[in-house]
């Protein structure tokens, strides 16, 4: 066996994270309620939610942060708050309000960081890559929102740890900073290190994310790859090219009705019977009274009836977006809220 | 919809990500006392390069002994010593607290306020490694200011009982112990304005009535009897014995020890991370 000293297989490695059942209390109230997730090595995995939905609890949870009340928590095979020690030299950890001292320099800070590793990232090499040379010798205090997060990053990845949890990476960034930090975190996964990192930003999740896990009011309440997720159902089949419309107007429209004259339109599946939804190649719902959701082959044909059956109802429709979906509609579909 | 990426592929850039010889170790600490030393080395220069903490141990402490010495504003019984005798254990004791009490208590307050702790926690440095690092900071701390002070009262004539060097320094550590615990306690349980305000106002309350400066003794009526109780008072009681008569009062060293445990045990109790 081609085991470590610490005695586990490096051959076949446990999942960076692996949380199971994990429940977490504040005043009696649970913040965390049975939440299991599991992060691969190498991937990057999103916890997407709003504020309040318990991603940093789990998150801290998983950093040492704080005692789970109930459930499990593995960190690379090991316990976070028990092994510690072991784990603290292979866990990178940027926290969402920053951590870093007002009164220190931020090329000072990273260097402090670094000094407590053995063999730490060039700190040159990092400062060059976030863009930190900048404002090396300004201290912390005065920098800004972006350039603090750069730097928080900088000091998660500075021990070149083994897994890295990002809480709200891009809050404050200007997008310039955003493609530097995602692109560092695709560089991490292309070297085997597990990614979690907690976001309410869609296109966070989208465009770096492997792995979704939407959570709100402490649950998960989807999760899966993102390109899964994207795809939502199996209408996804209907010629690969769903799209959503979302349409707002009166509430109470007539879903059914609506449904029908699409799918006419469509002419899929003809001779379907009349009330199976499985066969249908458009699904049509109302997450939130107004705000409608129509996914399917959004043809400019399709654009037209819609209309046309609008106008025939008397009904003006204050907005008609299209688009593919997003992991907002997901959320959107899941709970009837934005994320925002 | 599993999307364990491809095993072997994960395993093998992990090998290399943790074997990369080029780069040496990796995943691993740098050793305990490089950890410490360099966290002091961080804590001391934070301290000493912030006004505001410079001005409560280092310019208030000096301007306390020059205006007792230099001026008769303050009417002391001094017991037949020379004023410069008499106020710089004071004086020292003074320091200590505004050191190991005042300052450290608002930098702790603050840095667990912008999650420095829970950050530097999760380091290999952890919590032990950053209590070590703080302790020693305000001991490095000490160390300017015995200097600084030392420095201007010898100009200023002191003459201390050198019998009592050994003493004096059991007593600024034992001070040190008992305001550093109190310091946490405060840091680890209230809000950061909350703190600034609380450490700064106990240290001037403890200044004026506390035993630092003016020997309980001399205190007007039951403050008296209170002072010698509080640490602020054996810790001037214990500093006054030690370099002006060469001996600390073992019920001085007493109180300090009491105060200590006490204080040690309920920062441990509820010091909050968050």
């Amino acid at each position: 066996m081609d085991t470590g000293p610490d005695g586990y297989d490096r051959r076949v490695p446990d999942p960076a994270v692996l949380v199971r059942d994990l429940v977490k209390r504040y005043d009696g109230r649970a913040v965390v309620d049975r939440v299991d997730l599991v992060a691969e090595r190498g991937a990057v995995t999103a916890v997407l939610g709003p504020n309040g939905a318990g991603k940093t609890t789990t998150v801290e949870c998983c950093e040492g942060l704080r005692s789970p009340d109930a459930g499990e928590i593995r960190v690379l095979g090991l316990d976070p708050v028990d092994d510690a020690r072991d784990l603290r030299p292979r866990v990178g950890v940027m926290l969402q309000d920053g951590g870093l001292p007002t009164g220190v320099r931020a090329g000072e800070m990273l260097r402090h960081v670094a000094s407590m590793y053995a063999a730490p990232r060039d700190v040159g090499e990092l400062t060059e890559r976030l863009g930190l040379g900048s404002f090396a010798r300004t201290t912390v205090r005065r920098l800004s929102g972006g350039q603090r997060q750069r730097l928080a990053l900088a000091a998660a990845v500075v021990g070149r740890p083994d897994v890295v949890f990002l809480d709200e990476p891009s809050a404050g960034m200007d997008p310039q900073s955003r493609h530097a930090v995602w692109d560092l975190v695709r560089e991490l996964r292309a070297n085997g290190v597990g990614i979690v990192l907690t976001t309410h930003l869609m296109d966070e999740a989208e465009d770096l994310a492997d792995h979704v896990y939407v959570v709100d009011h402490g649950r998960v309440i989807a999760s899966g790859t993102t390109r899964a997720l994207l795809a939502g159902d199996d209408r996804r089949e209907s010629g690969g090219s769903a799209r959503t419309v979302r349409v707002e107007a009166e509430p109470g429209l007539d879903l059914a009705a609506l449904r029908r004259v699409l799918d006419d339109l469509t002419g899929a599946l003809p001779n379907r019977p009349a009330d199976t939804l499985t066969d249908a190649a458009w699904s049509v719902s109302e997450p939130t009274p107004g705000s409608y959701a129509l996914v399917g082959p959004a043809t400019p044909r399709a654009l037209a009836v819609l209309t046309t059956w609008l106008a025939d109802r008397d009904v003006l429709a204050s907005r008609v977006t299209v688009g593919t979906r997003t992991l907002e509609d997901v959320f959107l579909d899941l709970t009837g809220r934005h994320l925002r | 919809m599993s999307t364990t990426p491809d095993d072997a592929a994960v395993a093998a850039a992990y090998q290399a990500h943790t074997e990369n010889s080029a780069d040496g170790p990796h995943g691993e600490a740098s050793p305990a006392w490089r950890r410490v030393v360099a966290q002091t080395g961080f804590e001391t220069r934070m301290i000493l390069r912030n006004g505001e903490q410079l001005l409560v141990t280092i310019v208030l402490p000096v301007m306390l002994l020059l205006g007792l010495v230099l001026t008769s504003f303050v009417d002391l019984d001094t017991g037949g010593a020379s004023r410069v005798d008499f106020v710089t254990p004071g004086v020292l004791a003074l320091a200590v607290m505004s050191t190991a009490f005042t300052s450290q208590a608002i930098a702790t307050a603050f840095d667990r306020r912008n999650g420095v702790l829970r950050l530097m926690s999760t380091t290999p440095l952890g919590r032990g490694g950053l209590l070590a690092g703080k302790v020693l900071g305000v001991l490095a701390v000490e160390v300017v200011q015995v200097v600084v002070i030392t420095l201007v009262a010898l100009a200023l004539g002191w003459s201390p009982d050198l019998t009592g060097l050994p003493g004096a320094l059991l007593a600024m550590l034992l001070g040190t112990a008992a305001f550093t615990s109190l310091a946490m306690l405060l840091a680890g349980t209230l809000r950061a304005e909350g703190v600034l305000a609380v450490a700064n106002l106990v240290l001037v309350l403890l200044t004026v009535g506390g035993g630092v400066l003016v020997p309980a003794a001399q205190l007007p009526g039951a403050l008296e009897h209170v002072a010698v109780l509080l640490p602020s008072g054996a810790l001037g009681e214990a500093m006054r014995g030690a370099l002006l008569d060469g001996s600390v009062p073992a019920f001085s060293v007493v109180v300090l020890l009491a105060w200590t445990a006490a204080l040690g045990w309920g920062a441990g109790k509820l010091f909050r991370w968050h």
